[in-house]
Parts: structure tokens; sequence; C-alpha cells
């Protein structure tokens, strides 16, 4: 081990008293110290409804909320006015959903939506359209995972109204080009919904540089407390949005005849917050700076690799998406030849190395791929040769464990 | 590393199952589904005038252990009666749930090695698939 990552590794308390291999990583990441740290002094010292009273506490409890938004806008390239705090991704997906799509979508309406989408990117729109009249129109990718611009522009046209794509999907672990699929859409006078949950722990990334409508993510897939999600669109996206939940604290006045609404982003809070989950991901995005995305990614590539590298090389087992290692940004979903996902998963659990197995909440993807379900490898980058190559071991025995010679 | 759960006898039943077939003339079919997991299976079983199961099978996919199970469950109940089957099902719901006597372990025969499943929590809905399917065809 490099004394680099020592000092890593050295930041979390689970991985430092357990002996588990975590590579379930794209599924929630661990916690550092500084992020649980951060909650319970949030707790000890600052805490009172924030937004709400006047006096010093409150006014404490807002400034850290406040200056968490700050942080996740300065992390993301938006301007703090375009960050809503929701529960996590899918909270912002239907967020946009039952605010904007509920309300600007009419039959005849299409919403395209790639086949490598998360349930949660996929169910609000289908919901949508139900509700509407529109219709969800199916973006299939290649067989290697690729989304292919070509088929969208075959696909888009004067009806289409959304676009939903992911960033990185959580099952191929590729990245797809969301400038250029931003520049197709808007041709069309149409929006693009950008799921950034698997992108953003990651790399870099930049609401206008993708030039995303709106971008989403889950703070607890990126060292964050569970609980706490952003969900960014354009100002005037938002400022023309209704709310979406009514309650405390996203009005300016209410009498029993009129309501008038907070500026956004308070509109879409409505209710008590989660200032303490604000204040988690605000050290978390610092944990994240601190060390920077270049090691993380870097880190990241060299364990992906590895582990692509070796199980390219075992008979039996099938990667799914790209043959390139590259194209799998710290996610490898594989299939074992003869064994079902649940029993992989099981052995590895045996040798307390932590992967998933199932549909990983994408299974349009899967049948269009052709399988039921598959096992997914996933790195952060506390994680180690050593564990990976503990991975690869068990990963060769298990057809003979399984009684197959 | 621990020995596994993965034992000959259900790798056997996994990899070479006696029932996994189609039959015919079956008036009992009924199809078990684990949702998160994927697990699928239809059992037929072919039950006559006095209630006797006469001749069963599965087909379907899933685990290993949804699939060793529901074999070894059909060795176990074919050439017994309805509620002879419906008893063991629910000896053997209790072994992976709460726990049996030596005296019911005993009734299960083969059945019994999956009692360690009790202690796996994330396996409890495979390996009592095929025992649910059955008792809710004859419930």
């Amino acid at each position: 081990m490099t004394p680099a990552e020592n000092d890593i590794r050295a930041e979390f308390p689970l991985i430092n008293s357990n002996t588990v291999a975590y590579l379930d990583n794209a599924a929630t990441t661990q916690k550092p110290q500084c992020v649980l740290d951060a909650v319970n002094s949030y707790y000890v010292n600052s805490n009172a409804n924030p937004l709400r009273g006047l006096y010093d506490l409150s006014l404490k409890a807002t400034q850290a909320y406040e200056d968490a938004r700050n942080a996740v806008a300065e992390l993301i390239g938006a301007a703090s006015d375009e960050i809503v705090f929701t529960r996590n991704a899918t909270e912002s997906l239907n967020l946009i959903a039952y605010s904007y799509g509920l309300h600007n979508l009419r039959e005849g309406d299409e919403i395209i939506v790639s086949v490598a989408e998360h349930h949660s990117n996929f169910l609000p729109w289908k919901n949508v359209a139900e509700h509407t009249g529109a219709k969800v129109v199916y973006w299939d990718c290649e067989p290697d995972g690729y989304l292919n611009p070509d088929t969208l522009t075959g696909l888009i046209g004067d009806r289409t109204k959304l676009v939903a794509v992911t960033h990185v999907s959580n099952v191929l672990g590729r990245v797809n080009d969301i400038r250029k699929i931003a520049d197709i859409v808007h041709t069309h006078g149409a929006l693009v919904i950008c799921d950034g949950s698997q992108s953003v722990p990651h790399m870099k990334t930049d609401v206008h540089d993708l030039d995303a409508d709106f971008f989403v993510f889950s703070g607890h897939k990126m060292y964050a407390p569970m609980g706490i999600g952003v969900m960014y669109g354009r100002r005037k996206l938002l400022d023309a949005m209704p709310p979406f939940l009514y309650g405390g604290e996203m009005i300016e006045t209410v009498t029993k005849e009129r309501v008038t609404y907070a500026e956004v982003p308070h509109k879409f809070e409505a209710g008590t917050v989660n200032a303490g989950g604000a204040v988690g991901l605000h050290a978390a995005i610092d944990f994240v700076n601190r060390y920077g995305y270049e090691l993380i990614e870097s880190r990241e590539r060299e364990l992906t690799d590895h582990a692509f590298d070796a199980m390219s090389r075992m008979p039996y087992i099938t990667i799914i998406g790209s043959e390139k290692s590259d194209e799998h940004m710290g996610i490898i979903a594989f299939k074992v030849e003869g064994v079902h996902p649940h029993d992989v998963t099981a052995i590895f659990s045996d040798a307390n190395i932590a992967v998933r197995a199932g549909h990983h909440c994408a299974q349009p993807l899967h049948k269009h791929l052709g399988i039921m379900s598959s096992t997914r490898v996933s790195f952060a980058f506390y994680n180690t040769m050593e564990e990976v190559d503990r991975f690869l071991e068990v990963l060769e025995s298990i057809r003979s464990r399984m009684g197959i010679m | 590393m621990s020995e596994t759960f993965y034992n000959e006898i259900i790798n056997e039943h996994n990899l070479n199952p006696y029932h996994k077939h189609s039959i015919e003339g079956a008036n009992f079919t009924l199809e078990g589904v684990n949702p998160s997991c994927g697990d699928d299976i239809i059992l037929n079983l072919k039950v006559d005038e006095s209630g006797i199961i006469v001749d069963g099978a599965y087909e379907g996919d899933g685990c290993a252990i949804s699939q060793a199970s529901a074999d070894i469950m059909l060795d176990l109940v074919i050439g017994r009666s309805r509620d002879e089957a419906l008893h063991l099902a629910d000896i053997f719901m209790r072994m992976i749930k709460e726990g049996i006597t030596d005296e019911e372990k005993e009734e299960l025969e083969e059945a019994g090695i999956l009692e360690s499943v009790s202690h796996m929590p994330a396996r409890v809905k495979c390996a009592v698939l095929g025992w649910r399917t059955l008792t809710e065809m004859f419930e």
C-alpha cells in the first residue's frame, strides 16, 4: 500500500473496523469521519430550524444549510439558486416529473428515455405519460452499451419534449456524451434530464459544459449521509415550475384566498429541511476536493483496469457492456456461465466481499441485453489492489465451488 | 475461506435436477416468483382422486438454492397425500423461520440440509419458494 492509500483508508471508520472488501460503491459509499463529524457538529453546535427563526442559532443553522448549497453549486458549475435539496436522485427526478412533466406535457408529446436508465429515471416518466397522454419512446443502446446519437436523431422530432438519459450507467459504467446529446435535443426545442448519480462521485462534472437542463445526484453515493440529494435546474425553468410539495417555508404569504410562493430554490423545499444531511454533503464535497478528482479518477482507473484485464482473460466470465476497460467508469457488471448471479454474490459474501446481484434497478436494460440479472462490482478510490485480488481469487473459484468442473 | 452453503447435495440437485421438466396430465399448476431476485418456478402436480400426489415436476429459472430446494421438495412429496405435503411444507417453513424439533427434522429427510438457510436472511425467500408455491396451490 502506498502511504496515500493508507491515509485515504484511515479516514473511513467502517473500513478500519471491518475486514470486508466493500466493492458495492455504485450502491452507496462508506462515510469518512470528517462527514460524520460535520453532521454531529451541526447538531451539537448549530441546530435550530433553518430559514425560520430570527435568533442566532437559527441564523447559524440557515448559514450552514445555505453554505452547503453554495458548495454543491460550485461543485457542478451551477448558480446557488439553481440547486434544490431533495432526499436523493430519485426524489429529484420525481420532483421534475411531477412539477415540470405533469404541467408541461400533453397528449401526443413524446418523452425519450434511454434503455440504460435506472428505474428512477424511467418510472417517473412512465407516470407522466400515463397522466398526460404523452408517450414514452425507448432509445436502445448498441450491444456494447453505446447510446448512439444517430439512433437518437432517428427518434427525436417535433413531438419530443424531454429526453431522459444517464451520465454514467449504473450497470454498464459507460460515460455518455451528454453535451453531444444535449446539442441534438436542443435543436428540437426539447429538454435534457440527466442523471449524475454515478458520475458526480467519480469525475468532474459541469452542468454548463454538459448543457443539461436538469441534472440530479444523490449525496450518499459520494461519501455523504443517506437522505440528502440534489436537483439542478436552469433558473428560468425552475421559476416557471409549480411547487412539488406544499407546506411550510415554501411560501411568501398565505391568506385564505391567495398564496404567493417563495423564490426558487425554497419554493421546492417544503417542510423542515435535512440541514444535517446538507452539512454532511458539504463535508463530503470538501473531502472529495481535498483529494481531488484527478487522484480519485486515476486510482479508480487502476482498480478497474486491474479487475477488467483479469476478468477478460477468465473463461466463463462475460462482462456486460463495452469490451474496453476505459469505457467502464469503476463499474463492471458480469455473468458467470452456469451460475446464477445470486449464488455468485452469496459466495462472495461468504468470503467477506460485498458485491451486488440482481437487475440493479435497470430491468429494461437487462432485458434489452438478453439477460435476467447480473453481478456487479464497483469501486471507490479507497479500495485497494489487494481487495481486487481477493475478489478475483474468489471469482476464479466460483464454478468449481458450485460443482461445475 | 469458510465452508460455503453450497455443499454437494445442493450442487447436485441444482446441476442435475431429477424433477425439472414438464409432465403430462398435471391437474395442479402454479407459478411462484421472487420479484426482487428473479427466481421463478412453475410447479406442476398430478393428484389422483384419493388426494395422492402421483407425479410432480417444476420448470423455471433461479439461483441454486431455489432450484435445489424445489427439487428436494418434489423428492419428498411425490407419493404422499396433499395433507402430508402441506404438513411437510409447514415444518419446512418453520425450520427456516423459527426452528423445529429433531423429530420434525427427521420427517423432512434430505430437505433438512437446508436448515442453515435460516441463518442467511438474504436466501430465505429462495429456499422457501417451492414450498410456498406448493402451500398456496393446495390452500
